[in-house]
């Protein structure tokens, strides 16, 4: 039975991967992530669980060794952000190139410099291409969650992806909320353990990560992007045997308030939750707007998002990132290329708002919204903003 | 005393006659690590998982869809052989306790090059020595980037001339003397470490197996003469390795729990003239850096000496009260 408690945000996902079993921990000391490692092996330490926790000299090796621990056939997780994630870079496309379900959680924080521990989302948004199966939690509940339905979607035999599952810093790692975890048996019951296709053992000798040249290397990208769009089947499966045992629902998309919507917000993490409130406020005050919130980055939820986006005349997409010198932020520049094609669209706008822990209020939401309105009847020129610049 | 005399005689008894490292890879010819690596896997026999870093040996022996290898293998990246190997490490361990492999002893040997180990992958290796997984690493050291095509590495030895640090009017090639990473090892305080060269088969094999027999890491710095790099013809590849170990340049020793011995003391040392007259990569030298290089050669070997029988290090010492 699941049990009703109130916790630290990090610290239940810890709990939530440590009821999925982990068999190899591979993490470094990172602000705000660090209490996931820190109580993940509070839990070792306990005998709560059976794991190895390997207290890594940097995130390059925490990532290294998640490869070879999930190439020896052992479950890996580790978990990072920021400047941690940036330092596994060279790791995280070799990864998935590998096809290591690996599960690591990101705390989100801003990429320096300058140096900054607080949130944005900048540090995913570098390894946008690297080939993960990458998805975003907006609030405690749907961390512990979303935790134990990456290990089952990473497994799966159709899919053997990583994933990385993308909760804000400080805004959810710190804080306690009331949740639901489930117990041992009902995880048991719902991800086995893990069964992998190949494993580094002299029974069967096999070669992993060996050299592509170029005959080979266009179909080795061709069966990586394909295995990631085609996890999409295996992701809405579990999200709905998810539904059936637990009741909760995940959709690639969550759609509020869109019945009737002209415009609509689109947001990613925790910043969805302040959005709920400001959509709702507003609603009340009878404009027309409604909010979408992307779970599901990667691979990218188009069909969901031509559907959900079907009468809105004007789109705005919140980004925690900057694409410097580029179309806006990643989120937008993604969102209105997937929907260039389409003949009845809309009007997308983008603001890059909440950068380096910067806050994220109500009243921010009502003013863009009197933008989005303007924006209703002249477009305005402009591909972005970056919100609240100070002195503009 | 040679070690490697009548070795034809007594090779079938002395080692395993399955090959892990098959042939038909694209390693040189006369290449120091290919003999190396074959030797080190008949050393090891079956139960070993081997953990290569990017280098020359992972690109001539897996080109997909073919490998050489017969053993279980797996390559990351340059710099983290040693962190790979770590979470095969764990993985083998706690996969053993929980029933979900046999419960037997698979050694994981983690494989690289000179720049992968004493370069770009020396914080992996410093952190994996200093956990204490139960693993091997051994460096195939050919003193420079060989793959990416000679460049100076720090395990490149003074005087040398490499594609990024050229002989030239105003530069005698690497100005500096070569990083130890052995000891750099032995100060990791792990229970084995040795220099070996596939010059001297049987020694080098020895020090696999006793190396696989710890408990705990360790570490075995492997020189590879690579005939290509150090403009030798390849014929010369076995002869190269014989005189940099009988010039004092490469001693042979093992430490083992911090006690130091040389497997092969081939006194009176000869003149490291005659290693250095032979390779190209030196022919720039001048007598006088020659000499220079022959006085530090020396130098070097003497504080080997005094470490290996010079020392109190294991007398008792009394406590006061």
């Amino acid at each position: 039975m699941s049990k009703r408690i109130g916790m630290e945000i990090a610290l239940a996902a810890a709990e939530a991967v440590a009821l999925c079993r982990p068999e190899v921990i591979a993490a470094y000391p990172i602000t705000p992530n660090t209490h996931i490692p820190e109580h993940l092996s509070d839990i070792v330490a306990d005998g709560r669980l059976d794991a190895e926790f390997i207290c890594v000299e940097s995130e390059h090796t925490a990532l290294s060794a998640c490869c070879g621990a999930s190439g020896a056939g052992a479950r890996a997780f580790t978990a990072t952000s920021s400047q941690g994630l940036a330092y596994m870079t060279e790791i995280v496309p070799i990864a998935s190139a590998m096809r290591l379900p690996i599960v690591m959680i990101i705390g989100n924080r801003a990429l320096s410099g300058p140096i900054n521990i607080w949130n944005d989302q900048s540090d995913v948004m570098y390894q946008r291409d690297a080939g993960w199966i990458s998805m975003f939690a907006n609030n405690g509940q749907e961390v512990i969650d979303m935790a134990i339905q990456s290990f089952k979607i990473a497994e799966h035999r159709d899919v053997l992806l990583p994933v990385n599952l993308n909760l804000d810093g400080f805004q959810l790692t710190h804080v306690v909320e009331p949740m639901e975890m489930p117990d041992q048996a009902e995880v048991d019951s719902f991800l086995p353990s893990f069964k992998p296709l190949a494993t580094l053992h002299p029974d069967k000798a096999v070669s992993m990560g060996t050299l592509g040249l170029p005959d080979i290397f266009n179909e080795a990208m061709e069966a990586k992007d394909e295995v990631l769009k085609n996890s999409r089947k295996v992701i809405l499966d579990v999200w709905k045997e998810w539904k059936q045992k637990f009741g909760r629902t995940y959709e690639p998309i969550e759609a509020c308030k869109m019945k009737g919507a002209e415009i609509a917000f689109l947001s990613m993490g925790s910043m969805g939750e302040t959005a709920e409130v400001a959509v709702d406020e507003l609603r009340k005050q009878g404009v027309p707007v409604g909010l979408l919130k992307l779970r599901l980055w990667r691979p990218f939820p188009f069909q969901e998002l031509k559907k959900a986006v079907k009468g809105v005349k004007v789109l705005v997409v919140l980004d925690r990132a900057v694409s410097f010198g580029g179309p806006g932020g990643p989120a937008f520049s993604e969102v209105r290329s997937a929907l260039y094609n389409e003949p009845d669209k809309p009007f997308v706008m983008n603001e890059i708002i909440g950068l380096g822990g910067r806050d994220v209020r109500v009243e921010d939401f009502v003013k863009i919204i009197e933008k989005a309105q303007k924006a209703l009847k002249t477009k305005p020129k402009e591909d972005y903003e970056i919100y609240g610049v100070r002195g503009s | 005393m040679n070690i490697v005399e009548n070795f034809d005689l007594y090779a079938p008894k002395l080692t395993d006659k399955k090959e892990y490292f098959s042939p038909g890879h694209r390693a040189c010819q006369g290449c120091g690590e290919a003999l190396a690596i074959r030797l080190m896997c008949k050393a090891l026999g079956k139960d070993t998982i081997i953990v290569n870093a990017t280098g020359c040996m992972e690109v001539v022996s897996t080109m997909y869809p073919t490998t050489a290898w017969e053993l279980p293998w797996i390559h990351v990246a340059f710099p983290n052989s040693a962190s790979v190997g770590a979470g095969v490490e764990a993985a083998l361990k706690v996969l053993r306790r929980k029933g979900k492999i046999d419960d037997r002893d698979v050694k994981t040997v983690c494989i690289g090059g000179d720049g992968g180990t004493f370069d770009i992958g020396l914080q992996a290796l410093s952190g994996t020595m200093e956990r204490g997984h139960d693993l091997l690493y051994v460096c195939f050291d050919n003193e420079a980037y060989m793959n990416t095509g000679i460049q100076r590495s720090g395990a490149t030895p003074f005087g040398a001339s490499t594609t990024t640090n050229p002989a030239g009017s105003a530069s005698i090639g690497k100005n500096q003397w070569k990083k130890n990473v052995a000891e750099i090892m032995v100060a990791h305080n792990v229970p084995y470490v040795a220099t070996a060269c596939p010059s001297y088969p049987v020694d080098f094999m020895n020090k696999v197996k006793k190396a696989r027999e710890f408990k705990g890491p360790s570490f075995i710095h492997c020189m590879s003469v690579c005939p290509t790099g150090w403009r030798i013809p390849s014929a010369e590849c076995i002869k190269m390795g014989r005189l940099a170990v009988e010039s004092g340049v490469f001693p042979l020793y093992e430490v083992e729990n911090g006690r130091y011995r040389f497997t092969y003391r081939p006194e009176p040392l000869r003149p490291v003239e005659q290693y250095i007259k032979k390779q190209g990569r030196f022919r720039h030298l001048t007598p006088e850096t020659i000499e220079s290089v022959q006085k530090r050669v020396i130098l070097e070997y003497k504080k080997l000496v005094d470490r290996v029988d010079g020392l109190h290090s294991w007398d008792e010492l009394e406590l006061a009260d």
